[in-house]
């Protein structure tokens, strides 16, 4: 287990105090946030880690990135603030990524893939797993109350990234044929030390041929995000009372 | 000309018709052989058929990737010579998953990879240790690396009763992810349900200062 601690936000002194040591730990409710303000987007990959390469040469570290600035230009059009955490071809590490939401309040993370193979024009969202973020030791005694492992940070909200991921889910099905209208869970790395709503979404895949089409897909990508975020306010907001 | 220099003719003539025809057909057969032999005898070292005296025959549950629908598991049912022992069985059954899918579309892992060594510690965890090529041959992607992982912990889920969760090894070392996506940090659940051996009654010995000692109970690690 990772000795790691982080206070995930300034608002984590409000979580209730740590069960005694006897008891198994219960996954902690996520700490109480008024408005839903800010999307961080997570370009994934990039530097000299490309994610996928396409036979015709398709890289997903590009292509990502598109996806981002479209799907912030959409959101900003709702009135979201965005962070991106990646701005051009480097490769933060995937703790630098969880800490650009971790250290916002009131904010969701949407991390973006494009697959190595597959159908083209299917988009997945995912969220993480329940015991992707249980810890490894269930009957270990909490390190230190009041804080919360670094390496459990998305434990708290795995609730509401369900839930996110479920509204995602729902306007990309709308948007893109062949692509299911339920999520699912895999156990992604980034989403793991997430303090906040936290879901990936991939894109199948750098196998097309002609990259246009990937691109092509941005605007509707972009505008079925911000369709989700903005129904996934309510849900967090009303959550938060 | 002279009769018995035309018949050499016309037999030269035939000759090379003949060998005009068959040397494609023979060209891409002796292309194709090496190929296959090189293969077999690759897997002949790498993963070599493991058989135990206490094998038995029985319809074991493979996952494999469905033949019909994209990014989906699909259980299919092989006879297999199976062990008593949890360890070699699972060595059996991952073996199986490796080599042998229904049709190439429905591989789950990359051909090429190599289960080096496999471990079922007393609490129940199994731990897996892959050749680098499952890093390095399996599709970068959530789907793909989540499919290559559920393979795995679904046929040991269902042929395997003692592993209660896995943790998978890239040549014995922890990596961070599998291709890029998937968390290999932590364990991932095979059968929750297994019984964990029970607590120790007595308390560990302490450990002396200043040294690193192997807990009370050790967790030996059966190969």
């Amino acid at each position: 287990m990772a000795s790691i601690f982080a206070a995930a936000s300034a608002q984590q002194q409000q979580l209730p105090p740590a069960p005694p040591a006897q008891n198994p730990p219960q996954a902690p409710s996520p700490p109480a946030h008024p408005t839903l303000s800010v999307v961080v987007l997570d370009p994934a990959h990039g530097g000299v880690d490309a994610g996928a390469r396409g036979p015709s040469g398709v890289l997903e570290s590009e292509i990502v990135l598109e996806f981002a600035r479209a799907a912030r230009t959409e959101l900003e059009r709702q009135g979201l603030r965005v962070v991106i955490t990646r701005q051009g071809n480097d490769n933060p590490t995937f703790d630098d990524r969880a800490a650009a939401a971790n250290s916002q309040r009131g904010a969701v993370f949407i991390s973006l893939h494009v697959s190595s193979n597959g159908p083209a024009g299917i988009v997945h969202a995912y969220s993480l797993p329940p015991a992707a973020a249980a810890p490894a030791n269930p009957a270990a005694p909490a390190e230190r109350p009041g804080l919360l492992p670094w390496d459990q940070a998305q434990r708290a909200y795995l609730g509401q990234s369900r839930r996110l991921a479920e509204l995602a889910q729902i306007q990309l099905a709308q948007r893109f044929r062949g692509t299911p209208e339920t999520p699912a869970t895999a156990e992604v790395r980034q989403l793991r030390t997430v303090a906040a709503p936290a879901i990936a979404v991939e894109v199948s895949s750098v196998a097309v041929g002609d990259r246009s089409r990937l691109a092509q897909m941005a605007p509707a990508l972009a505008e079925a995000l911000a369709r989700a975020v903005t129904a996934f306010r309510a849900v967090y907001e009303a959550g938060a009372k | 000309m002279p009769r018995r220099l035309k018949i050499a003719l016309g037999l030269l003539a035939a000759l090379v018709l003949i060998g005009a025809l068959y040397f494609p057909a023979l060209r891409k057969r002796l292309q194709a052989r090496p190929e296959r032999t090189e293969e077999q005898a690759r897997r002949e070292v790498t993963q070599p058929p493991i058989a135990t005296p206490t094998d038995v025959k029985v319809k074991a549950k493979i996952f494999w990737a469905s033949a019909n629908t994209s990014g989906v598991l699909e259980p299919v049912e092989v006879e297999l010579a199976l062990s008593a022992d949890p360890v070699q069985r699972s060595k059996q059954l991952l073996r199986t998953l490796i080599l042998d899918p229904p049709t190439p579309a429905q591989r789950s892992l990359p051909a090429d990879v190599a289960l080096l060594e496999f471990y079922l510690l007393p609490d129940g965890t199994g731990v897996a240790d892959f050749s680098d090529t499952l890093a390095t041959a399996t599709p970068s992607g959530i789907l793909s690396e989540q499919l290559a992982v559920d393979s795995i912990t679904r046929t040991l889920a269902a042929n395997v009763a003692p592993i209660r969760r896995l943790k998978i090894l890239i040549h014995g070392q922890e990596s961070e992810t599998l291709a890029g996506h998937v968390d290999l940090t932590g364990f991932f659940a095979v059968n929750p349900a297994a019984a964990a051996p029970a607590a120790p009654t007595s308390p560990p010995a302490k450990a002396p200062s200043g040294g690193l000692t192997p807990p009370a109970a050790p967790g030996k690690l059966t190969r």
